[in-house]
């Protein structure tokens, strides 16, 4: 098979990348500034290297100055790993059980769960808040655990997979007297696999993202994950620009990186979850 | 939509065909074992569901017929009927926070528009399609947080880079963006645009994989143009996927609120002001637990009836 060049499609790929560039400029602006001593910010025409570089000192005084950046790095690190653990689990369990087990009300009780996906969650804070100051779990890290912990989208989507598994191998191993959780975890977890990659790196990004349920749920600043530290940060150095750059560059960057790892895996899933949800 | 429900109804007769074909081999996997290992596996998700969504929903029912103040403790909750829900629609910022998200809807069309073609160009007339696909998306799985610091900036009425471009190429008065009471609704949807097109456009290409190829090449048999076969079979077409879009587009415009409070806190003069920040700041700045579990509930009232509305209206133009 020879390999025919087409003029059009060049050109067109060409223009595509010019406004994937525009697209882009934001992104390549913040990161500039980060680098920049303050005086160059926002001098225009746009510098886009640096004339002084200044990015050791920015970066410095965001990861170990009045809002270290270290501290809620781990704290980040900590909620959105354990709450992806956590949704992982939860979701493979009803998604089998969904998928696979023939029980009373299955059908009913999978409708409850799809329809919450509609409810937008603000209309919920208040009442989980109070729930939660009264069973003590306000301004906890578990407490935030378990509000990114159980996901319709994660159920929905593994279910989807799960039903992609011939019932043909499940019935044999039954009869070879196996019980649902030995299926469950030799035979339907292995196969699944990769949807559990898919819906783990969504997870993280989300966990990682959100704003909303620290901004309610947390009140201790030594307890304050990534979004939250980088709205204090710019409530303090609004007026700094550069260090403010830093702080969101750090922000998005192990997302950037995991997202570039992963994005074959998490734009499939957004695919599943989106079209057939 | 529809899929979904014809997978239950086919998983529902292939699951009574099994129970038949069980009682007729006297299976011990049936009866009772298997109701209980299906509840042992579905535990988990339902009772944290129960407790975190369902409970919550009744219980804000409850709380809107009273004039509580959480502070207040549990011994001072008065009955007061309706009256949360009268002072609501007579208080005006809350309309204008209502008018303000029926204003952000407009951005779901545009980004509807700009997503479907974008979609229909990288599926059809680009090289490096995985590329292009990683750099719209970017945006959308960027910290909202990160990204409205950053327009903070860029916006910035007399120094921000945009500002500063539009005054080079000779406009003298540029806007101020979201310093400015009739921009800053506009800058905000701007940004909703930009985050969102990545996941539109996703959904969209996976859209067009599903039209058969023959209708194009019968088209171009028959001499269409490109126009011709985007508005007469793409957009056809692709009108179950727009649906899908549409609503959860309005859906997701209703809980826009990481952008609002951290670019402009629903302000200049209250220009951006959306019901969820207004329940927020009547929530937990102004502590008005009743009076915020009743906003809570017109909100969720309102997005149903949209959502139902929506269903309706789709006979006339999704075709399946």
């Amino acid at each position: 098979m020879t390999f025919r060049f087409d003029t059009k499609k060049l050109i067109t790929t060409i223009i595509m990348a010019i406004i994937g560039l525009a697209f882009l400029m934001p992104f390549f602006w913040m990161i500039s500034a980060s680098l920049k001593v303050e005086e160059e910010v926002l001098t225009f025409p746009i510098q886009w290297i640096p004339e002084t570089w200044h990015a050791i000192e920015n970066y410095k005084e965001v990861w170990t100055g009045s809002m270290p950046f270290f501290l809620l790095y781990w704290n980040s690190i900590k909620v959105t790993v354990l709450t992806t653990l956590t949704s992982v689990t939860i979701s493979c369990l009803a998604a089998y059980g969904f998928a696979k087990i023939n029980f009373k009300g299955s059908n009913v009780l999978f409708l409850v769960v799809l329809a919450t996906y509609m409810i937008p969650p603000q209309t919920l804070l208040v009442t989980q808040f109070l729930l939660y100051r009264w069973i003590g779990l306000y301004d906890t890290h578990t407490g935030l655990i378990l509000l990114n912990s159980f996901s319709v989208f994660g159920t929905f989507m593994l279910r989807q997979f799960y039903l992609g598994i011939s019932n043909e191998i499940i019935e044999s191993a039954r009869m070879d007297g196996a019980g649902h959780f030995r299926i469950f975890t030799a035979i339907a977890l292995p196969l699944v696999r990769p949807a559990i990659a898919t819906y783990a790196i969504l997870r993280f990004i989300w966990t990682w993202n959100d704003f909303q349920y620290p901004l309610i749920f947390l009140r201790t600043e030594a307890l304050y994950t990534i979004q939250l530290g980088v709205q204090s940060f710019s409530d303090q150095h609004g007026s700094v620009y550069s260090l403010m750059m830093a702080a969101s560059v750090s922000a998005i960057l192990p997302l950037l990186i995991i997202f570039i790892i992963g994005q074959k895996n998490v734009i499939e899933g957004i695919q599943l979850g989106g079209v057939k949800g | 939509m529809k899929t979904q429900s014809e997978a239950i109804d086919l998983t529902e007769q292939k699951k009574k065909a099994q129970k038949k074909a069980r009682k007729r081999n006297g299976d011990p996997f049936s009866g009772w074992k298997e109701n209980m290992s299906g509840y042992l596996f579905i535990a988990p998700m339902f009772l944290g569901t129960s407790l975190l969504v369902l409970f919550p929903i009744f219980a804000s029912l409850a709380l809107s017929f009273t004039d509580w103040n959480f502070v207040s403790g549990y011994n001072n909750v008065n009955f007061i009927g309706f009256d949360n829900f009268t002072a609501l629609f007579s208080n005006g910022l809350f309309l204008k926070a209502l008018k303000n998200n029926f204003v952000l809807l407009l951005a779901i069309p545009v980004t509807l528009m700009v997503s479907l073609a974008l979609a229909v160009i990288i599926n059809r007339y680009v090289y490096l399609k995985d590329l292009f696909k990683v750099i719209y998306f970017m945006p959308f799985i960027s910290s909202i947080v990160a990204v409205a610091v950053v327009f903070q900036v860029m916006f910035h009425p007399t120094q921000g880079p945009i500002n500063q471009l539009l005054m080079s190429i000779g406009i003298d008065h540029p806007p101020e963006w979201i310093a400015d009471v009739a921009y800053s609704l506009p800058s905000v949807m701007l940004i909703m645009i930009w985050t969102s097109i990545g996941f539109n456009l996703i959904i969209y290409l996976a859209g067009l994989q599903n039209i058969p190829k023959e209708l194009y090449e019968a088209a171009q048999i028959d001499g269409a143009s490109a126009w011709f076969q985007f508005t007469k079979i793409t957009i056809p077409l692709v009108s179950p996927t727009t649906f899908l879009l549409l609503v959860t587009g309005v859906i997701s415009s209703f809980k826009v609120f990481d952008l609002i409070i951290v670019l402009t806190e629903g302000g200049p003069a209250n220009s951006t002001l959306t019901p969820v920040v207004y329940l927020y700041q009547q929530a937990f700045i102004e502590l008005k637990t009743g009076y915020a579990s009743a906003i809570a509930l017109v909100m969720f009232i309102i997005i149903l009836i949209i959502t139902y509305l929506q269903f309706i209206g789709q006979k006339k133009w999704v075709n399946y």
